[in-house]
């Protein structure tokens, strides 16, 4: 039986998350074994063309060209999986979304007009169809491998879309907003980080964007109660997630 | 008859006093049993259950500040053992834990594979320091899980190999309502029953052995009959408990009053505050609720089948090939409520909430069970 193929693509991102692939040191032997790395630039100058059958898209969309490359990237891939924050959401970048891009030019650039740039950055899925999103800001490696191996055999992905109080309690960490009265983003966020946090005395910063359905206005009020000012409850829902649109329109009431 | 001694013959409903500085010793000897012993310990700013040594490992002279959605450690001005009401936790962690192997398979050489079951667990624990909504508790999740039609083999190996130690409540958390549960706050049950008397001028332990093994336990430690006055200084100190229960849940009529409150505006009311977190089916001492999850290795030799606790605040717990079947927070928060407080009783027989008050703390927004119960109450009586 042939190997499945494998390629990672890049996008508007700090590359992070691709390289989660390489941080897999114990299991990358047995990855290289199991699927055929055909594009991966980060990893190899050795690249194959497409069509691929498991394609993992890394970074946003913040230009008039990659929103035409990700069509191209689409149409050559089987199972298209996006990965991290900026490929789900938009990223840091999208913090754009919420400022006037042609004021930010013109501050940071000294040729303005060699800059050719969208107005927002946006998530992968708004442009092309998605097979699965895997959240992060970076993402989990165990995760990274849950999703690949998953896809290798046919099965659905052991991610489950819940916030990271479900799993905080799993892993018996005591809740630091109750004990210790942190705002903490955890009721709103998906899990997926192994509550790297708050096992270190840490509230959650809602790295993996938020939960579906997740109540962010009683989380808000929550926030407010615990001390935190207006400007702050802004800012907590516009870091990494910020064009995430739960978190965009909380952080909107707070303008 | 001697005083002390091992060979001092107490009857089953004789209390006896174990001074405070032979507590280490009783430890030891349920250790010399075979036990692991498990017990309240200060860890990341809350007392909760874990493996213990020894009386150092206990929450001396510390207690818990408790509030809807508020908990804080703070100093006593004694050194109590067992001066704090009910952490984070309870001894579902031990009995029915987050994430259980069930099985394992290995591809064999002719295409088939092999399935591998999980053993039961051997280790068998002693629980010390359970509280009497903890007794009421495990007792619910004994219904549950090894008395209903679906028997865990697994919770009971692991029930039934505990020893357990209560400990009465000598103070209450504005939080707790076991009295209006009638799940407390005096125990009854577990094999042996303790209450901490601490004063200025003494440090002691009345101990009723409830069961033959828990007083053989006692009779391999120094202790001797309790006097009248012993007696009566540890039922003041229970009293204490009852006197300080703030909150109270009314249960007249109330699985058939939940059952009326189906169509309530309330639900959408509270699903406005609630986060829908799972935080405090988490902390619940009978919420029992899995999923199980598949994983496989890369080559696709092994594959493993593990149970993990899961949540019906989750929207993936009820989700089917068209989706969630409970989507609206509104909908979740009512399943819940109304499992513990309502169907729990056709189910199995009992409520499903103990008072233990955890849900009230543990919530980040401070959800109060007993308030949305009685503004449910509130809501049916005008309709």
């Amino acid at each position: 039986m042939r190997k499945k193929t494998l390629a990672v693509f890049k996008f508007a991102s700090c590359d992070g998350c691709q390289l989660s692939l390489l941080d897999c040191e114990d299991e990358l032997l047995a990855l290289a074994g199991a699927i055929e790395i055909a594009h991966f630039p980060e990893a190899s100058r050795a690249v194959m063309d497409g069509p691929y059958d498991l394609t993992l898209v890394e970074g946003s969309i913040t230009t008039a060209h990659d929103a035409e490359r990700i069509k191209h990237v689409r149409a050559q891939s089987r199972t298209l999986v996006t990965i991290g924050a900026c490929a789900t959401a938009g990223g840091i970048q999208a913090l754009r979304n919420f400022a006037d891009t042609a004021e930010y030019l013109s501050v940071v650039y000294a040729r303005p007009d060699y800059i050719e740039t969208l107005a927002s950055s946006t998530s992968i899925a708004s442009h092309v169809t998605v097979d699965f999103e895997l959240r992060g800001c970076p993402i989990d490696k165990r995760q990274l491998l849950e999703v690949i191996t998953s896809f290798l055999h046919g099965k659905r992905p052991s991610i489950t879309d819940e916030s990271l109080c479900a799993d905080c309690k799993r892993a018996d960490v005591v809740c630091v907003m109750v004990s210790k009265g942190m705002p903490c983003l955890g009721p709103a966020t998906h899990t997926g980080c192994g509550v790297l946090c708050p096992r270190h005395d840490r509230a959650c910063y809602g790295c993996f964007g938020p939960v579906t359905a997740a109540n962010t206005g009683a989380l808000a009020e929550r926030l407010f109660q615990l001390g935190m000012r207006k400007d702050g409850v802004k800012r907590v829902f516009r870091s990494f997630n910020a064009g995430a649109p739960a978190f965009a329109d909380e952080s909107r009431k707070h303008e | 008859m001697p005083e002390t001694g091992h060979d001092h013959a107490d009857s089953i409903d004789t209390p006896s006093v174990l001074s405070a500085a032979h507590f280490g010793a009783l430890l030891q000897a349920i250790r010399n049993e075979g036990y692991t012993l498990v017990g309240p310990t200060v860890r990341d700013g809350a007392i909760i259950y874990d493996e213990i040594e020894s009386t150092q490992d206990l929450p001396i002279g510390w207690t818990d500040e408790q509030e809807a959605g508020h908990y804080r450690l703070k100093r006593r001005d004694d050194f109590a053992y067992f001066g704090y009401v009910v952490g984070p936790q309870s001894w579902k962690k031990f009995l029915l834990p987050a994430r259980r192997r069930l099985w394992s398979s290995v591809r064999r050489e002719d295409g088939g594979f092999t399935i591998e079951p999980e053993p039961l667990p051997e280790r068998r624990l002693a629980f010390i320091g359970v509280r009497a909504c903890e007794l009421a508790a495990i007792r619910t999740q004994d219904r549950v899980l090894m008395e209903g039609s679906f028997q865990d083999p697994y919770y009971r190996a692991a029930r039934q190999g505990a020893f357990v130690v209560a400990v009465n409540c000598v103070s209450a958390a504005p939080t707790c309502f076991c009295a209006s549960m009638n799940t407390g706050p005096k125990v009854s049950g577990g094999d042996l029953a303790l209450t901490e008397v601490v004063s200025p001028e003494r440090h002691y332990f009345l101990v009723s052995p409830q069961t033959a093994r828990g007083q053989a336990v006692l009779q391999r430690v120094e202790h001797r009959a309790a006097s009248d006055e012993e007696q009566d200084e540890a039922l003041t100190h229970e009293a204490r408990a009852v006197s300080q229960m703030r909150r109270k849940l009314d249960t007249e009529g109330l699985p058939e009053l939940i059952a009326a409150a189906q169509g309530s505006a309330h639900w959408q009311r509270v699903a406005e505050r609630c986060l829908a977190c799972t935080n405090c089916t988490m902390v619940c001492p009978t919420c029992f609720c899995s999923t199980v999850e598949d994983t496989v290795d890369l080559s696709g030799q092994r594959a493993e089948r593990h149970r993990k606790l899961d949540s019906c605040f989750n929207r993936e717990f009820t989700y089917l090939h068209t989706g969630s079947v409970r989507e609206s927070g509104a909908a979740r928060y009512r399943q819940w409520l109304t499992h513990k407080l309502s169907t729990w009783h056709a189910q199995f027989d009992s409520s499903g909430c103990v008072g233990c008050g955890r849900c009230i703390t543990w919530c980040p927004v401070g959800i109060d069970i007993t308030e949305e119960a009685a503004a449910l109450r509130e809501a049916v009586d005008q309709s």
